[in-house]
């Protein structure tokens, strides 16, 4: 019995429990405060709003992983799509074709990682940190693209992007099939590779890293460059939802992208912090939107509400230690 | 002077770069080098300066904020609908009341960071959803026009008309401004609390057997950044003369990234009120510069950010890589 216990635990992992709580307390709460609240239309409408956010989270984890930040995740998601629409828009607008769709997605992409690979190859040379690096860039984009739209939308798209945003594929929402082979995919990364194991250790250390013989200038740059690249995915998710590409954009998910990862038990100095965690934190994050939704909340508070978990789970987790260290010296 | 430039590196290349932009703006555009033009820059980057220097603090003592500019809306909305309250009030309450209000958000921050030990960025974007969330919901993102008469009337220091008959002026903003940047070098160079916060900023262990009281600093930090963000909301509203309250959201990252650009250091016991105010004077003059010269404003961001991208680079790269003979006088650190 207390194998399967430390079995599972081991399986679970410490970082699953707060988010872990946390879905069981949102589930419970909103489940009797409103009848409504646990029915297939509540997880459809999640399931509809998560992708955005929740790639936008994916590609702020890896560099939080490695103790950075990439505060341009916005920008450069709506510079990609930008990219995308426009190769749309001079191949016929709505009546480009599926080819077209293919070669603006890859360029969309490699635009991504392009704005990934600058940052990354200022953090890894010179040192910066990569707050202002990423900050830097993130206005750097906004200028930009402001600049090229003048403020405004681009739109006019062809028919068979409408269900890459809104259609589903046996009953799961396409955009949802997208975020989670993307999920398993950064699973996979970090949990598998070569590439994902330097990630962990150089944000644990990376002067330590760096005398083990690691070339972490090239995992650094690499680390943003994904992230760019997983950036543009959402780019391209976010312009068939809304059906147009604007630089403002997804704009109020920046800082909710850093909430959920911390959320889901990343530490805030790298090297610690697993996907699934963070995948769970993300739903939580949803289902406490619609829930308060629901109830007759709008959007704003369920931001407060968003800010309060975070800083009521960071509270509850420095209890627990507390509470840990002392039961223990009881113990001995 | 010589000693001036080693130890004020990057203040002297700040001011280098902003003699060389202004030089060559004066003779590309006929407006730039006019009495005018600088008053009109003053009074426009007053509150960015207020709320530059007070988060200049919570960076020399080691912390960041994100949720200042989040905080002056609320205090600017919980200001006005005081005011109403009170049946009007003059720049003595307003200000008590912005005031008090922002340490008040200042130092919820800092009871998150210290009591909780919460890292300063995660408790700071708890707190900007938090008040940002809580304002838009019981707001419902309506504005107040309907502000006091001494509140929106402006406060005209001095004026004197020029030759050609335009009128230049300093109005208030710039005289507080200037109150809030003496403010801030004396606390952080000419008092122990200052000398005191840089050294929690460099090594707070340190400081800590050194028998500094670490709470105190947080709340010190953080309440005069509080402070600041008050004063600076409530004098933008008065700028503006409405309250609008996602008019200053967004505002955090410029500031951060003006301060950053001043030599302030993330991580702690690193800046100077001078590279800070110098930073946010760089930015406004790049831009002002970039209006006379025609660019579309369009295009402003994209420059600026280009601009700040290339300096972090350049001063982390540190000019003494740049610069191989300057390392070996500079050899003392």
């Amino acid at each position: 019995m207390n194998a399967i216990v430390e079995r599972l635990k081991t399986l679970i992992g410490p970082e699953m429990a707060g988010p872990g709580l946390a879905f069981l307390a949102v589930m419970l709460t909103f489940g009797i405060a409103s009848p409504q609240f646990l029915s297939a239309a509540t997880f459809g409408s999640v399931a509809f709003q998560l992708p955005e956010l929740g790639l936008l989270t994916l590609a702020m984890l890896l560099p939080i992983l490695t103790g950075g930040l990439n505060l341009a995740i916005t920008f450069t998601a709506n510079i990609a799509g930008l990219t995308l629409a426009w190769v749309l828009q001079s191949n016929g607008g709505v009546d480009a074709g599926p080819g077209a769709f293919l070669l603006g997605s890859v360029l969309a992409i490699l635009v991504g990682a392009a704005s990934g690979v600058v940052m990354g190859l200022v953090i890894a040379f010179t040192r910066a940190h990569p707050i202002l690096v990423s900050l830097s860039m993130m206005i750097f984009l906004r200028g930009l693209g402001e600049f090229l739209t003048r403020g405004g939308d681009v739109s006019g798209f062809p028919a068979f992007l409408g269900p890459l945003g809104h259609g589903s594929f046996l009953g799961v929402p396409i955009p949802l099939i997208v975020f989670i082979v993307c999920v398993l995919a950064w699973h996979v990364l970090l949990t598998r590779t070569k590439l994902g194991f330097n990630t962990y250790m150089i944000g644990s250390n990376l002067e330590a890293t760096r005398y083990s013989g690691i070339n972490t200038r090239k995992v650094i740059v690499l680390v943003y460059a994904l992230s760019g690249a997983m950036c543009a995915i959402a780019g391209i998710i976010m312009l068939a939802r809304f059906n147009s590409v604007r630089i403002g954009h997804g704009e109020s998910y920046l800082l909710i992208t850093v909430l959920a990862c911390f959320l889901g038990g990343v530490n805030p100095f790298g090297g610690f912090g697993r996907v699934i965690p963070v995948f769970v934190a993300l739903v939580v994050l949803q289902l406490l939107s619609s829930g308060l939704n629901l109830v007759g909340a709008n959007q704003h508070l369920a931001t407060a509400v968003w800010g309060l978990l975070l800083a009521g789970v960071m509270v509850l987790r420095f209890v627990a230690t507390k509470f840990k260290i002392s039961f223990v010296r009881k113990e001995t | 002077m010589r000693s001036f430039v080693r130890t004020h590196a990057t203040e002297v290349s700040l001011l280098a770069v902003i003699i060389a932009i202004s030089a060559v703006l004066s003779v590309s555009t006929a407006n730039f080098f006019s009495l005018g033009n600088a008053f009109d820059m003053l009074n426009i980057s007053s509150v960015n300066i207020i709320f530059a220097v007070g988060l200049l603090v919570v960076l020399i003592a080691g912390g960041i904020d994100i949720s200042f500019a989040v905080a002056a809306s609320v205090v600017q909305y919980g200001t006005a609908i005081a005011l109403g309250w009170v049946g009007g009030g003059g720049w003595i309450s307003g200000l008590l009341i912005a005031g008090s209000l922002g340490i008040l958000l200042g130092a919820i921050n800092a009871f998150l960071i210290h009591r909780f030990r919460v890292i300063s960025i995660v408790a700071t974007i708890s707190t900007f959803n938090i008040y940002f969330g809580l304002l838009m919901f019981f707001t419902k993102g309506v504005s107040i026009y309907d502000l006091p008469d001494w509140l929106t009337d402006r406060v005209i220091l001095f004026e004197h008309e020029m030759p050609d008959g335009t009128w230049i002026e300093i109005t208030l903003p710039v005289l507080v401004m200037v109150l809030c940047v003496i403010a801030t070098w004396v606390l952080i160079t000419r008092t122990t609390t200052g000398r005191q916060l840089y050294a929690f900023g460099d090594n707070p262990e340190g400081a800590r057997r050194f028998g500094i009281n670490i709470g105190a600093m947080q709340f010190i930090a953080f309440g005069w950044l509080g402070l600041m963000a008050g004063i600076g909301g409530l004098i933008q509203a008065h700028y503006a003369q409405e309250v609008v309250p996602n008019a200053l959201y967004g505002r955090e990252l410029d500031v951060l990234a003006a301060v950053v650009l001043g030599g302030a250091r993330l991580g702690g016991g690193k800046g100077s009120v001078l590279g800070c105010v110098l930073g946010v004077l760089l930015i406004s003059i790049t831009q002002n510069g970039l209006n006379l010269m025609g660019v579309s404003p369009f295009a402003f961001k994209m420059i600026i950010g280009a601009i700040i991208l290339v300096a972090i680079t350049l001063s982390n790269t540190g000019i003494e890589r740049l610069l191989p003979f300057a390392s070996q006088k500079g050899s003392g650190r």
